[in-house]
């Protein structure tokens, strides 16, 4: 089955990895603008202002869409979720649902989310699992 | 009155397609490309504008023997050729080349080529690969689920997608699934990606197509009727990530591609007989109609289903099949467009009585890029 697939982690997105690492999730944000952007990169997306800050989200999301993927992936038995997160902060990003079966009855749109880290060999992984516990 | 400046002169599909293991992709280009060729009575040494995409355009000028003056290898996915064609009239209207070939080749199924067609994104790997949707079917339906809520599209309709396109392609003798499927049939194929199942997935095939474009004032040298580009059609992207998409219900790049379109030729919906709308996937036929305006949003899944687009209703949509039903290369846009050259030629199998308008419409990745052009039989409106 192998391994699940690591990151290629490049120069502006090396903060996202290490943070991770420390149990953080840490975007990009625009002062200009005051709003956070995904996926990081060194300048602000909408305004174009290089002078952007990294700050910690506050891991708190909403489930915003998903699939339930039958087909095959290293690492992965399936069927697993692959969902899009709407974080509290406006910005989406994919990742698993752990601590969540992969069953449509389990899976409620706009259900509350909550960061969580997934070890794979040295990197830290940023995934989600229900707040608050199993749904 | 408007003048047609731009005539598709030449068109043409690999000779067989499905299963081709004897032909590599770069053979498929080949094969398609003297089609074409044969088809408008033209040789290879009166070419001197070459284009294509998901394979380099350099090696298919040296393996046909061109000498061009000009070419272009804009590869944003399928929806490629769709903006090939609207890329190669700007050339021939600013005189960088007389005569252009577009060629398609894709060895989806045998897998006789060095690489895939699409360029890998840094950005999607690092953020989206690695939690697991490694194949087109799950990552292309990820917004699906939320326009489901949002706008209350339901499975059967999207199952009806691929209903309604099989009744087509009952109608094409070369389309690769001829027999009649029924929403229970689709409902009940194999569980791909939740909730899309394999009947709501395109077909992976092999085969190709060509075109060769020309000015308007020459098209009638040609022994085929020619098919004329209203307008100069419309193109845009958003970007491979799908999750980065600014709304899940609705495609940026469909909507700006689309309405460029529109205003470039001139025309009201109400002027289109008939469409294509690349459907790797079920849902993209509807969102495909909703961002082009034919219905208002939300309202896609549900003017499918009521059968306005299937055989004898009032607009029709996918008319070999598209690639749930007709054939899926991977790079499918080259397919629309030749449905949609075939009706205004007047020679489809599924030929639409009087059609003298057809619009097709791109999708590129997975909603990572969009083109739309505009055809017509006649020559001045």
């Amino acid at each position: 089955m192998g391994d699940r697939p690591l990151p290629t982690i490049y120069p502006e997105t090396e903060f996202y990895w290490n943070g991770a690492k420390e149990g953080k999730l840490l975007l990009n944000s625009c002062p200009s603008c005051d709003k956070a952007y995904f996926p990081p990169r060194p300048f602000c997306p909408v305004c174009g202002n290089r002078d952007v800050e990294i700050k910690q989200a506050s891991g708190k999301g909403r489930l915003y869409s998903y699939i339930i993927n039958h087909l095959p992936a290293p690492g992965y038995e399936p069927p697993f979720t692959v969902a899009v997160v709407m974080l509290d902060e406006g910005v989406k990003m994919v990742a698993n649902l752990l601590d969540c079966p992969p069953d449509p009855e389990a899976l409620i749109l706009d259900m509350p989310l909550e960061v969580t880290f997934e070890q794979r060999g040295d990197v830290a992984i940023p995934q989600f699992k229900p707040a608050g516990g199993v749904a | 009155m408007t003048r047609a400046s731009i005539a598709i002169v030449g068109a043409a599909e690999t000779t067989r397609m499905g299963k081709v293991p004897e032909l590599s992709q770069t053979g498929l280009h080949a094969d398609a490309a003297l089609n074409a060729l044969a088809d408008c009575g033209l040789t290879l040494a009166d070419i001197d504008g070459v284009a294509t995409a998901g394979h380099d355009v350099a090696e298919i000028i040296q393996y046909l023997g061109i000498t061009p003056t000009w070419y272009d290898g804009t590869s944003v996915g399928g929806c490629s050729f769709i903006t090939l064609v609207r890329h190669a009239a700007a050339a021939i209207e600013t005189g960088l080349c007389k005569t252009v070939l577009i060629t398609h080749g894709e060895s989806g199924r045998s897998n006789n080529r060095s690489h895939r067609p699409l360029f890998p994104s840094m950005q999607q790997q690092e953020f989206e690969s690695i939690y697991g949707p490694l194949f087109p079917p799950s990552r292309f339906t990820l917004p699906v689920m939320r326009k489901m809520k949002d706008d209350g599209l339901t499975v059967e309709q999207i199952a009806m997608v691929a209903v309604v396109q099989r009744e087509w392609a009952a109608l094409h003798p070369r389309a690769t699934a001829h027999d009649p499927l029924t929403v229970d049939d689709v409902l009940n194929s194999k569980m791909i990606a939740y909730p899309f199942r394999k009947l709501m997935c395109c077909l992976v095939s092999d085969g190709g197509g060509a075109l060769i474009l020309t000015s308007a004032d020459r098209a009638k040298d040609f022994p085929t009727k020619p098919v004329y580009l209203r307008g100069m059609g419309g193109e845009s992207a958003e970007g491979p990530m799908i999750s980065q998409m600014e709304s899940f219900s609705s495609s940026k790049a469909f909507r700006v591609s689309g309405k460029m379109a529109f205003e470039s030729a001139g025309i009201t919906h109400s002027d289109v007989d008939h469409l294509m709308i690349y459907d790797a996937f079920a849902h993209l036929p509807i969102y495909g109609l909703e961002d082009l305006g034919f219905v208002k949003p939300g309202e896609g899944g549900a003017f499918i289903a009521e059968g306005h687009t299937r055989p004898g209703g009032a607009l029709p949509l996918n008319t070999n099949g598209g690639g749930l039903s007709y054939m899926h290369s991977g790079m499918y846009g080259m397919f629309a467009l030749q449905e949609s050259v075939r009706q205004m030629r007047g020679v489809s199998p599924a030929q639409i009585k009087d059609a003298k308008l057809s619009l097709v419409h791109g999708v590129g990745g997975m909603f990572s890029a969009a083109a739309t052009a505009v055809l017509t039989s006649e020559d001045q409106w």
